[in-house]
Order: structure tokens, then C-alpha cells, then sequence
């Protein structure tokens, strides 16, 4: 039995256990299977946002209440006023609507919430969610705390879904289908972006990537799992009260998505159904061993996360899978598949990139004093000089992680400086980084394929459908042809954690020409090298000067600067010192003072 | 052996890795008492990483030998309390306070074990280094680098050290106060303080130093006597290159 | 509203936004030192004031069993990092884990609880609950020291829940208030103050005070704010992060547990209220980007104020507008301060 086969096979089997699942199971059962089909659906979203994208929300229990108080606001006992009377009555409106009131929400919450950086983003979430549980309380028209009544079952053609066991097709269509889209929105082109946030975004920034955006759409779809949830639950219950969308409660969603496995699609079910049997089961069996009432549950759940987080930060899902057979293999590399547009190539000598007097001030510390700088077409640049020079800085300024305090930029005749570095990147330039900046759990082919993400424009909703197959073909096999360029090919497979640290320089350079730029950034790429790969790296060097790529680096090995460079500009104290052929440039006495230490 | 009187430090095989990627392997070295050892290598070669491990920043597997206790998994505040002492390549001074609170902090070890008159060793740092005497209510983040380094330094003496290890302390300085530097790690030896020096300015480092390994992709390359690795045409191509005779003026005072 | 009742509302709003200085300030200095957002600081006021509530009414409190138990645990898990690594087993590093709590536990078995001086039942609340302090960072948060914020923060929010499931065992729904330290009240002006009040302001501007001078004056002050500076630093002078996390939280602990027993004369605690009292803390905190002691401190005050306006003018929407207001203040400190990736 292939492995693959066996894969596929348990999920087989797995859908035609939930699908007999009402017709053999208690009343009392079915309700816990859509519970945990309801909690499933919204950790999912976490296991998007938290979990892969490394953004933490306790406030997810408030958009499940959304998507619940509009619809059994609409669909309720309560008199709609007469504007909004015509979407009364039918649960699919009030769908629509909580969706959309989610959406503009969501929308609004992230745009004020998602610019605050690291632990400022879940202290936010808690304050939203406390405000959105206050405001369900406190509304009149919302029922205050007693809630709304009379919510309607929902219909599909004609078919009433007012029995448990017929309301948990919806719900656990409505899971599948989140699970589905979510796999394999993560398994594409903007799946990349989102898995670079985590660790990655100086880095997807300069391969291109609008981190801004990707942040905001695992937000926003999040979100509308949460308000999805609510809307199933609102019409399952019946009726709502603010209860179940206070911060306990997203704390608890919080916990399912940890539990799990918060990076796994399959962790979300896992850990809902976990936390929920086992708070069924505690809720019964702690009182009678304790003989008291009270919130025994919670703080088992609490020791067990700390638990967790102390022993298996990844969570459940993955000891699982560690049982059941081997997961599928990656998918083949689509070898003819048409390749990707390339842009036409500055003629040689083209100067590509001129620095006038840049500076660059950091307090009373100037980093960077009026340096000048330009590189052609064809030529390779080198940038020397002692540590603390200021020639990373330099690098900072030209490639648009930072802005200079004064002077100029010009990539190709146009001014950059001060522009987002992902607008560089779109205008042909790409860099590598000085401490390899990789996302190590990846494979190496889809490291290199972030840096083709701007050849790419399948968005949100194509990747989640599978409708951008073919353009995932030409992009994998655009960079599987960039790794084998730099001689990883070997490694096209590995985890780009597990390469030795030269070779996540490599690694760096083949995701850098993944982009077709016309200018490449490249800061120390020979540390770390032994020699014979110092050897491939300088001809794969030539080769690209060959073909008229613009290259310019920082380096402190001499030997390979000397033997493959154009030029050399030597940098100390922030200022230009020399510049010039290598052989004038070892011969200069300003450079023998400053970089070997003369005094005299 | 490059020791006549025992050894102050003995490393045998050590090796760290970050993740599954090793970055140093099956390292050797030694440094006699009194002596200064340096250890010089290209950028990425592994010498922070081995100074690191050796104070225990890093985890590492191997055998320390330190004032002959074995140390197999050093500890910071132990390898400290004995000892041992690091001034880091980025300096790590405490920027928003005053130089003389820098310096105190410097012996704070000392001042646990029970010993309250400190104003000795603080004297002694600045009969070495006037300057910071003058700035001593001066913020740290205010200092000049040169004086950044100084006060590394001589916090670093204020724990009165058996081994001073000293991460690339030319790093970014103007040639007039790396000279300064180098005069100041030459006069140390005489006051008994065993040196671990790990510099890119290899050509002053082996000048200052009794013994040298030189360090590639985490692994010892070479090693001899300062004097034999200066001459050493291997030594010169690679990392002395260029120099000729300039970087031995950093190093004689 | 007339000048009186502006003066009450300013009143009132001082006395607690001096509790969310105070709450504000323990949070600071746990996150400078250990990088952890210290969720569970409302759990020790509300520790504080209940422990205080079923000493006065001569009971033992349940927190003190949560004591023996938390040390009973980490005298295991020394045991076995003892075993682990080989080092000799011996009482001298954790005996008053052991003797501590027992001494602790016969102390209020015997001694008529009800009965005893205010002040000694406030020296005993303080000395059951402030203890949890430290052994909550030995056995929760030195294990995964190194680990991210967030994933600190996650571990934090898991605390809160047990802390007040536990509280809930241990105290009951019911609301408690203690009797106040004094029954003194004063007349100024139009103004009838509160001796209680008094006390509380006092307390925090002494407590503020003495902070201040720990902090600038003592060697292990200075360490604990030069681990706050550069954690790798501190450690290379031999300043255990392990003693500094320890230190931090006692610190905090104490802070927490004072603030809930000076609030229980005038506020009636229930097992759950910590939580919101700590998040106005956190709100204040805040305001001073979890790192500047003074502006957080005004941001309390601020904080304070807000709230007791806020209860004036639209009661029922006092939670919302509190909470609300930290959003836009999270978006000015995210816009003013440089964005650095945490990788």
C-alpha cells in the first residue's frame, strides 16, 4: 500500500465515520459533535492567525457574537425598524449580513489593531474583546443580558434544519469546507506570504511581499470563520445571550488552537475536540471528586496549556501523525511548464544604480557621511572595509530597510530612497542579508519560491479554490531552475533549517534571482564557505555578470574579492575612503591605513 | 602543550550547533596561566560562538577544563563566580546608566560573595583608564566607542578575572585607540590576568600574543606560537595579506 | 454636575488610579526584566483582599493551601533537576521551601486569626499570599524563559484562568470587604475624605518612594534594572536571570497583594474582580509602552479619573469606554515607536 493511497484512505473513512455519525450516535452526542464542529471552526481561523502567521487573538469569541447577534437581530422576536425590514426574517440574509458586518469590522479593528508590533497586537485583542462583551450586555436592543429570543431554524430548499442531528451536516459542511480552503490557501503563492509573517517579514518585504495586506486577510478570515460559527450556532440554539462571546471563552478558542497544534490545519479539530470532551467530562467527574461547585474545569485547562507550552509547544496533531502512516510527497516539479516572463535586461554599462551623497544619522552617530556610489550593468562592485564601517547600513539605505537622512538614491534614473523595500524589489532589485533570514521549517524549493512571489497574482480566493494550479507550476518550476543554478538541487526537498550555514547564503542568492531582478544586493555572501564552494560561487558570480546582471557586495575575504570584482569601494567611519581597481585599491594609503592598521 | 605552568583553561572536542546546523566542531584549545591566547579567523568562522560557549551563552557539547574544575555544561553566574569573564563584541554596556554604576555592576559577583569594599578595584580601572574617571556620572550610551570599549573592559576588571576573554575589541575603533587597546592588553598580562583574545586584526592580535588557532568553518585550521604563525605563509596569504608590516604597529608600544 | 461632585468623582479617581499606579508599575518591571505580561497581577489583589477577608473572619485561607501545595511542587521539581544533573541533593538551596510554608501553616493553625491587631492579619495575608509570587516564576515561567512574548503571554493567560478558577474554590461567589484600617474621615472645604483613602494614597506614594530608591541606591536594584536594559549583559556580570525573574516577582507579588488588601475596605472583591482591576493597570502600563515607570504612573491617574467620570456620566458603558481607550492609545505608541521586527 503506497503511502499516499493510505492518506487519502483515512480521510475517506474519516468523512463516512461523520457523516453516519447522527444516525448512530444519542441526541446527547450529536449536540457534542457540533459543539466541537462550531469550536473547530473558529480555532481553524486561529490556527491560520495565530498559528501560522503568528498573530495572537483572544478577542475571536466577540466575532463569533457578532455573527450571531446580527442574525438573531434580524431573524428574531424583535421588531426590525422599518429600513432594515426587508431583510427580516430569513437566516441566509442574516449570513450575509454578519459576514459583512464582520468583514467591515474586522476590517476596522485590524487597521487600527495589526499596525501595533508584537505583544501590543493581544493586549489589543483583549481590549476589543472585553468592549464587544460589554456592548452585547449593555445594548437594550440586544436584550442586555438575558438575550435574544425566537431565532429561527434555518431552511435549505424547502428542508427545516430544527433537529440536531440535521443542523451538524451544516456545520460540519461548513468545517470541511474552511479546512479545505484553508490547506490549501497555505499551499500557494500568497500561503508563502502569510507563513514568511511569522520570523520572515523583513525578509518577504524585500522579496516583495505586502505584509501589511497579508496580516490583514488571515485577520479578516479569522474573523469570518468566528462570525460564520455564530451564525450556525445562533440558528442551532435559537437563542443568544452575550455568555458565550466573552474573553473567557476566546481564551478557551485560543487554547483549542494551541492544544491542537496551532500551525496544523487538522490540529483546529483535533484540539476543539479535545478541549470539548474533555470539559464535558470534567464538568461532570471534578465536582463529584472535589464535592464542591465550581470552575474545576478552567484550571485544568489552564495547568494542561502550561503543560503544553512547557513540553510540546507544537501541540497535539503532530505526535498523531507521527502514529498514522506517512504523509503524502511533495508535489512533482511541473519540468515543462512554460516559464515565467522575464524583463528585459538593461543594455551593459547601463548605469543601474547611483548613491549621491548619502546620510545617515542615528542620534549623534553618523553612520553613513555623504557616500557615493554607482554600479553598471555587467559589473560586479565590491564594498570593503573593517567591521563598523558602516557598510551594512549602506546596504539598508539602497535596498529600503531604512531611509537616509539626506541625499539620494537612483535605481535605473528613478529615486528610491525612502520608498517601502518591497517597491524596490517590484523595480528589479533584490538582496540577500548578512545572517541568512530564511523560514527554516520551509523547504528549501519554497524559500526560493517567495522570492518569485511579484511574478506571481493569484490572490486570496483562486489559491483557496485551487484555480491557480498553473500558474503554481511555472513558479515552482522557476525556482526549482534557480536552485539548481546555485547546485542545491540535492537539498530542493530538505528543510532550509537544516542547511549549513554557507549554504543558506546560497540559498539566499537562488531565492534573490527567483525574482529576475537586474540588480543584486549581496552582504557577505562567501562567509562561512569552504573553499571549493567559494570557487562555485565566484563562477556562478561571473556567470551572472556574463548574462548582465549588476551585482554589488560586501565582502571581507580579500582573496575572493581581488580575483572576480570590477571595482572596489572602500568604506571607514561611515565615509568613502578609496575607489578604485583592485590592484589601485590595495595600493591606496588611505585604505592601508584604515583597513590594515597603519598609524604612522 | 603551549603551556609551561598549567593551563588556565582547557577545551577538549567542543562543539555547538544551532538547530541541526553545527557551527563549531570538535574545537581544542588551551590557554596557559598568564599567558595571551588568540584565536583569529574569517567573519562566520565560529570565534563568537566559541567564546560564547565556553562562558555558556551557548549550549555546547565537550569538556572545559577551567582552573582545572571540568565545566561540562558551563553556566554563566558559575563560570563567572569562578572567574571567567567576557567582554562581548557588542560591548553589552547597560546604555542608561552612569559609567561608575556600569563599573559597580561589573563586580556585582564580588559583592554577593560579601565583598563590600569595591573601591579598590575601582580605583585600579581608573588608574588604567583615566578617562573614564572623567566621565564616570556620565550615561553609557553617551560615551564615544572608543570609550564604550574602555568601560567594557574595565568592567569586565572589576570582577577581578583569572581569564579575561575579549570578543574583537578593535571592532569599529580608529587605528590611534585600537593601538591603545592592544598597549592595555599587553600591560594586563604583566598584572597576571590569562588573556583569550579573538580578533579580525590578526596581524596586531598575533603580535600581542604568546600563542595562536587560527579558526575556519568552525574548526582549527592552524595553530603555533604567535611568532612562527606571523611567519607562517599561509597565515600571511590569508588573513595577514595585504598587510605587510602596518597592523604590527598597532601592537608595539 | 456642580463643583462637589466633580470633587468627589476626582476623589475617587485618585484613590484608584494610585492602585493602577501601583499595579502598573509591578507590570513594568516584570515585563523590563522577564519579558512576561504579567495577566495574573489582578489575581494577587484579589488574592490579597479575600485572604485578608477570611483571616478577619478567623478562617484559614484556602490560598495558604495553595502555598504548601506550590511548594510541595517545587521542592519536586528541585529534587529531581538535582538528580538530572547529577549535583548533590542537599536541603541548603531550597530549605525554606520546605520550612516556610510548615512554619507558616502551624502559625495560623494556632493563632486566634479573628482576633489578632489589623495590621498583623494584613502582615499575614501578605505573608501567605506574596510567596506564590516567586514560586509562580520557578515553576511556570523559568522553564520557558527564553521562549517569545507571546508565547509568555499565552502561558500568563493560562495562569489567570487557574488563578481564578482556584479563587473561586477557595473564596466562593460571594463579594467580601474587610474592615477599613481606620475609621477617621476628615472634613476639607466641601469635601468629606476618607481615611481610607488617605491610606491608600499614602501607602502608594511610599511604596513609589521606596521603589524609587531600591531601584537608583542598591546594587541589586541596579542589577535588576541593567537586566532590564541588556539581559545578556547582567548575565555576563554574573546576575543570575533566574534570581532577577525570582526578585521581579516577589516584587510584583508584594505589589499585587498590598494593593488588594489597602483596596478591600472600600471595594467589595469577588474572586473574579482582580482581573479588571489588573487590565486597568495593564491599560496605564500601557500608556507607558510597558517601559517608562513615570508615564505609566500618570497614565494611571489618568486611567483612574477616566473611570470615575466615566461612571458618572454613563454607568452602564464604564467597562467599554475604559477598554476602548486603550486602543487608540496602543496605536499612538505603535506609530511613535520604531518598528523593529521581533524575529
Amino acid at each position: 500500500m503506497s503511502p499516499r493511497f493510505s492518506a487519502v484512505h483515512l480521510l475517506v473513512v474519516f468523512v463516512v465515520i461523520v457523516a453516519a455519525a447522527p444516525l448512530l450516535l444519542s441526541s446527547f452526542y450529536v449536540t457534542l459533535l457540533n459543539y466541537i464542529g462550531l469550536y473547530a471552526l473558529v480555532s481553524l481561523g486561529l490556527v491560520l492567525l495565530t498559528g501560522v502567521g503568528g498573530l495572537t487573538s483572544f478577542g475571536q469569541a466577540a466575532f463569533v457574537g457578532l455573527g450571531a447577534y446580527t442574525t438573531a437581530a434580524l431573524t428574531g422576536a424583535t421588531v426590525l425598524p422599518n429600513w432594515l425590514a426587508w431583510m427580516g426574517g430569513s437566516p441566509w440574509l442574516g449570513l450575509v449580513a454578519g459576514l459583512l458586518l464582520t468583514l467591515v469590522v474586522a476590517v476596522i479593528l485590524g487597521s487600527l489593531t495589526l499596525r501595533l508590533s508584537g505583544h501590543y497586537l493581544p493586549l489589543g485583542t483583549i481590549a476589543w474583546g472585553i468592549s464587544l462583551y460589554f456592548l452585547f450586555g449593555t445594548m437594550d436592543t440586544l436584550g442586555g443580558h438575558t438575550g435574544l429570543t425566537g431565532i429561527p431554524p434555518i431552511t435549505i430548499f424547502g428542508w427545516v434544519l430544527d433537529e440536531g442531528g440535521e443542523i451538524f451536516y451544516l456545520i460540519w459542511l461548513f468545517l470541511f469546507a474552511g479546512m479545505l480552503t484553508t490547506r490549501n490557501l497555505l499551499d500557494s503563492r500568497e500561503g508563502r506570504a502569510i507563513r514568511a509573517l511569522n520570523g520572515g517579514m523583513v525578509m518577504a518585504e524585500a522579496m516583495g511581499v505586502n505584509t501589511a495586506r497579508s496580516r490583514m486577510v488571515i485577520f479578516v478570515i479569522a474573523a469570518l470563520h468566528a462570525a460564520a460559527s455564530g451564525w450556525l450556532y445562533a440558528h442551532m440554539q435559537r437563542f443568544v445571550n452575550p455568555t458565550p462571546f466573552g474573553l473567557q471563552v476566546g481564551i478557551e478558542y485560543l487554547f483549542m488552537a494551541v492544544v491542537g497544534g496551532a500551525g496544523q490545519v487538522w490540529g483546529a479539530l483535533v484540539g476543539a475536540s479535545v478541549i470539548t470532551i474533555l470539559k464535558e467530562w470534567l464538568q461532570d467527574l471534578l465536582p463529584l471528586v472535589l464535592g464542591a461547585i465550581g470552575n474545576f474545569e478552567v484550571i485544568f485547562f489552564g495547568l494542561l496549556m502550561v503543560l503544553i507550552l512547557h513540553r510540546a509547544r507544537e501541540g497535539l496533531w503532530p505526535h498523531l501523525t507521527r502514529l498514522a502512516p506517512q504523509r503524502a510527497t511533495a508535489r512533482p516539479i511541473a519540468t515543462t511548464a512554460e516559464p515565467l516572463q522575464r524583463q528585459v535586461p538593461p543594455p551593459a554599462g547601463e548605469v543601474i544604480l547611483e548613491a549621491r551623497n548619502v546620510t545617515r544619522k542615528f542620534g549623534g552617530l553618523v553612520a553613513n557621511d555623504n557616500m557615493s556610489l554607482d554600479v553598471r550593468a555587467g559589473e560586479i562592485l565590491a564594498l570593503i572595509g573593517p567591521n563598523g564601517a558602516g557598510k551594512s547600513t549602506m546596504f539598508n539605505q539602497i535596498s529600503g530597510v531604512d531611509t537616509p537622512t539626506s541625499g539620494e538614491v537612483l535605481f535605473r534614473g528613478k529615486s528610491i530612497a525612502g520608498h517601502a523595500s518591497r517597491e524596490i524589489a517590484r523595480l528589479g532589485m533584490s538582496r540577500t542579508f548578512q545572517h541568512a533570514r530564511l523560514l527554516p521549517t520551509m523547504t528549501v524549493l519554497d524559500n526560493v519560491a517567495i522570492g518569485a512571489h511579484l511574478r506571481g497574482r493569484s490572490g486570496v480566493l483562486p489559491s483557496a479554490w485551487r484555480m491557480d494550479r498553473a500558474e503554481e507550476d511555472r513558479l515552482m518550476a522557476e525556482a526549482a531552475r534557480q536552485i539548481e543554478r546555485v547546485g542545491l538541487a540535492d537539498q530542493m526537498f530538505n528543510e532550509a533549517g537544516n542547511l549549513a550555514l554557507g549554504q543558506q547564503r546560497i540559498l539566499e542568492i537562488a531565492r534573490s534571482l527567483a525574482s529576475d531582478p537586474c540588480l543584486l544586493l549581496l552582504d557577505e555572501p562567501a562567509a562561512g564557505l569552504r573553499w571549493g564552494e567559494k570557487q562555485a560561487l565566484a563562477e556562478l558570480l561571473c556567470k551572472l555578470r556574463g548574462e548582465g546582471m549588476a551585482i554589488l557586495l560586501v565582502e571581507h575575504d580579500m582573496d575572493f574579492v581581488m580575483g572576480l570584482v570590477d571595482r572596489i569601494v572602500v568604506m571607514d567611519f561611515g565615509r568613502k575612503i578609496a575607489e578604485g581597481l583592485p590592484d589601485e585599491v590595495q595600493r591606496h594609503p588611505a585604505v592601508l591605513e584604515a583597513y590594515l592598521g597603519d598609524v604612522e | 602543550m603551549n603551556s609551561q605552568v598549567g593551563p588556565i583553561l582547557e577545551v577538549r572536542d567542543l562543539s555547538v550547533a544551532y538547530g541541526k546546523v553545527e557551527a563549531l566542531g570538535s574545537v581544542s584549545i588551551c590557554v596557559g596561566k598568564g599567558q595571551i591566547v588568540t584565536v583569529i579567523g574569517p567573519n562566520g568562522a565560529g570565534k563568537t560562538t566559541l567564546l560564547s560557549a565556553l562562558i555558556g551563552l551557548l549550549g555546547s557539547r565537550g569538556e572545559v577544563y577551567f582552573d582545572s574544575h571540568l565545566e561540562k555544561t558551563p553556566d554563566v553566574e558559575r563560570m563567572v563566580a569562578n572567574g571567567m569573564v567576557l567582554v562581548p563584541e557588542k560591548r553589552e554596556l547597560f546604555g542608561g546608566m552612569s559609567v561608575q554604576d556600569n563599573l559597580q555592576l561589573g563586580a556585582f559577583h564580588r559583592y554577593r560573595r560579601g565583598e563590600r569594599h569595591l573601591q579598590r578595584a575601582m580605583d585600579e580601572v581608573y588608574d588604567i583608564f583615566p578617562r573614564l574617571k572623567e566621565r564616570r556620572r556620565q550615561l553609557a550610551a553617551t560615551l564615544s566607542g572608543g570609550e564604550r570599549q574602555m568601560l567594557a573592559v574595565g568592567r569586565a576588571l572589576m570582577a577581578g578575572p583569572k581569564l579575561l576573554m575579549l570578543d574583537e575589541p578593535s571592532l569599529g575603533l580608529a587605528p590611534m585607540i585600537t593601538r591603545e587597546i592592544f598597549c592595555i592588553i599587553g600591560r594586563l598580562r604583566e598584572s597576571g590576568v590569562s588573556i583569550l583574545l579573538v580578533e579580525q586584526n590578526a596581524r596586531a592580535a598575533l603580535a600581542v600574543a604568546d600563542y595562536g588557532y587560527v579558526l575556519e568553518t568552525g574548526e582549527v585550521a592552524m595553530q603555533g606560537e604567535a611568532s612562527q604563525l606571523r611567519d607562517d605563509p599561509r597565515v600571511i596569504e590569508t588573513y595577514l595579506g595585504l598587510g605587510k608590516k602596518h597592523q604590527d604597529r598597532l601592537a608595539a608600544c | 454636575m456642580d463643583f462637589q461632585i466633580a470633587l468627589f468623582l476626582v476623589q475617587d479617581g485618585a484613590t484608584n488610579g494610585a492602585i493602577y499606579a501601583m499595579l502598573a508599575l509591578a507590570l513594568v518591571l516584570v515585563f523590563s526584566v522577564t519579558r512576561v505580561i504579567f495577566i495574573p497581577q489582578g489575581e494577587f489583589v484579589a488574592y490579597g483582599a479575600l485572604t485578608l477577608a477570611s483571616l478577619q473572619s478567623g478562617q484559614i485561607p484556602g490560598t495558604l493551601w495553595l502555598l504548601v501545595v506550590v511548594s510541595t511542587i517545587a521542592v519536586l521539581a528541585e529534587l529531581w533537576r538535582c538528580w538530572r544533573n547529577g549535583l548533590p541533593i542537599g536541603l541548603h538551596g531550597f530549605g525554606w521551601l520546605v520550612g516556610y510554608p510548615l512554619i507558616l501553616a502551624l502559625l495560623l493553625w494556632y493563632l486566634p486569626l479573628a482576633s489578632l491587631p489589623a495590621f498583623v492579619q494584613v502582615l499575614v495575608a501578605l505573608a501567605v499570599v506574596v510567596p506564590l509570587g516567586p514560586l509562580m516564576y520557578r515553576l511556570v515561567y523559568q522553564p520557558i524563559a527564553e521562549a517569545s512574548v507571546l508565547i509568555l503571554l499565552i502561558v500568563s493567560v493560562a495562569i489567570h484562568v487557574v488563578l481564578v478558577g482556584l479563587g473561586l474554590l477557595f473564596f466562593g461567589a460571594e463579594g467580601l470587604r474587610t474592615a477599613p484600617f481606620t475609621d477617621a474621615s476628615f472634613e476639607m472645604g466641601p469635601l468629606l475624605i476618607n481615611g481610607q483613602q488617605v491610606w491608600v494614597i499614602l501607602v502608594s506614594i511610599g511604596l513609589i518612594v521606596g521603589l524609587w530608591r531600591f531601584f537608583s541606591r542598591t546594587l541589586y536594584g541596579k542589577a535588576l534594572r541593567a537586566t532590564a536594559m541588556n539581559r545578556t549583559g547582567a548575565r555576563l556580570m554574573g546576575f543570575s536571570p533566574v534570581f532577577a525573574g525570582k526578585l521581579t516577582f516577589l516584587l510584583a507579588a508584594f505589589i499585587g497583594t498590598l494593593s488588594g488588601v489597602l483596596i478591600a475596605p472600600i471595594t467589595t472583591i469577588y474572586y473574579d474582580t482582580g482581573f479588571l482591576i489588573g487590565l486597568k493597570g495593564f491599560v496605564a502600563a500601557i500608556v507607558g509602552g510597558l517601559i517608562s515607570f513615570p508615564i505609566a504612573a500618570a497614565g494611571a491617574v489618568l486611567v483612574g479619573l477616566l473611570e470615575s467620570f466615566a461612571s458618572f456620566y454613563a454607568s452602564a458603558y464604564k467597562e467599554v469606554i475604559v477598554f476602548t481607550l486603550i486602543i487608540p492609545v496602543l496605536l499612538w505608541r505603535s506609530l511613535t515607536s520604531h518598528h523593529i521586527e521581533e524575529e
